[in-house]
């Protein structure tokens, strides 16, 4: 009884929270309603999280006799998590904005990736379809992760050169490649028994090698656009991560960011009057001015 | 407990992509930035996806991993609120008056 309660809650306020989340986002759309669209949205992204803990009705009967040490550990990384943020995001100056919205978009992608870990880790996904999912949102997570942290570090002027290598686009497609093949002798062995757990952290090694690579030789200047594409990437992971989990108001948002990102991208690449293939895979474009300033 | 088979999980991608395709569609060049921002904050949610994994975690591999997923979930979201509001504010204090007048 009242599992079920409980589920329906979950399930009503979820939708609540899906829906003021794309209502924020369309009222931050246009220039008269923007500054009170993040205030709807951060209500909708409230109620979810508080609504998130009647979960605990749910859980497998495996996993009770931890739920006071999970529920614990959840509320310690909600605070610590939320509440460094929260003060660097207040704290930080007004120009350094960029690299902030890219450190918190590459949190997104690492949370998108975790949660495939332990999915793979707990072995809750079964079939191939989930399985598959699982896997592209874990390496589409993992590369926003590396990747948007790289492209902080460069906006912060840790890394000051692009670093280009010779052949770095076969390098790349080479790491691209072993990664997929990583992911799908995951998908492979899933369904024979037991997957070593080194396939997964190698897995998900290389998946951040390729991001952290593919970022490298970008220049400063093309790095707004860089987030962008891996805000779509993050918006991405989260809505496969929401199909393997079954919670619509995760794949709806992120689906809506998936694609609002890619839009948001190419409007940005257009005002800069170039392509988005253009600022990923051009090493030339900028280089003269960096190599030798 | 809801079940999403593959299709019904298509359609909601499908129709979701749509709604994010309209929604950013024709915003002025200056709302850019902001958007990027405020959309980084919408999928903060996957601090949900966080939460639900670390209550069914059963080895202590999966609570660390989980916690790093909530962790992480929750610097997203509220670290997206941050900036965003004040981007937003920052642009409310520059239009305000020139609506007005």
């Amino acid at each position: 009884m009242i599992d079920q309660v409980s589920q329906l809650l979950v399930g009503a306020v979820d939708l609540v929270a899906a829906f003021l989340l794309l209502y924020g986002l369309h009222r931050m759309a246009s220039p008269v309603t923007a500054p009170s669209g993040i205030f709807v949205a951060g209500i909708g992204m409230a109620v979810a999280i508080l609504v998130t803990f009647l979960d605990i009705v749910g859980v497998s009967a495996a996993a009770r006799p931890f739920l006071p040490v999970n529920i614990g550990l959840a509320l310690i990384a909600l605070v610590i998590g939320g509440g460094v943020s929260w003060w660097g995001g207040r704290k930080v100056a007004m120009t350094a904005m960029p690299q902030m919205v890219a450190i918190y978009n590459g949190m997104g992608g690492g949370a998108a990736g975790s949660i495939a870990a332990v999915e793979l880790f707990a072995r809750h996904t079964t079939g191939i379809v989930p399985l598959v999912v699982t896997l592209l949102g874990a390496l589409i997570g993992a590369v926003s992760f590396a990747g948007s942290i790289i492209a902080w570090a460069k906006l912060q002027s840790i890394l000051n050169k692009p670093l280009r290598l010779p052949f770095m686009r076969y390098i790349n497609l080479f790491l691209f490649l072993l990664s997929l093949a990583a992911g799908v002798m995951i998908a492979v062995l899933s369904q024979s028994g037991a997957v070593s757990p080194d396939f997964i952290y190698g897995f998900f090694i290389l998946a951040m090698l390729f991001g952290i690579m593919l970022t490298l030789p970008i220049g400063g200047a093309d790095m707004p656009v860089v987030i962008s594409i891996y805000n779509a990437f993050t918006g991405l992971a989260v809505g496969l991560e929401g199909f393997v989990l079954q919670n619509p108001a995760l794949m709806i948002a992120g689906m809506v960011v998936g694609a609002a990102g890619l839009m948001l991208t190419i409007l940005m690449a257009r005002a800069m009057n170039r392509s988005i293939a253009n600022v990923l895979f051009s090493n030339f474009g900028d280089a003269p001015t960096h190599a030798h300033g | 407990m809801i079940h999403i088979d593959s299709f019904t999980g298509l359609y909601i991608f499908m129709l979701a992509g749509f709604a994010g395709w309209i929604i950013i569609g024709r915003v002025p060049a200056i709302l850019h930035t902001p958007l990027m921002s405020g959309s980084n904050f919408v999928h903060g949610i996957v601090v949900i996806g966080g939460i639900i994994v670390l209550l069914d975690a059963t080895t202590l591999t999966e609570r660390i991993i989980g916690f790093i997923a909530v962790l992480l979930g929750a610097g997203n979201a509220a670290g997206g609120y941050a900036v965003t509001d004040r981007m937003l504010a920052m642009f409310q204090t520059s239009a305000h008056p020139a609506h007005a007048k």
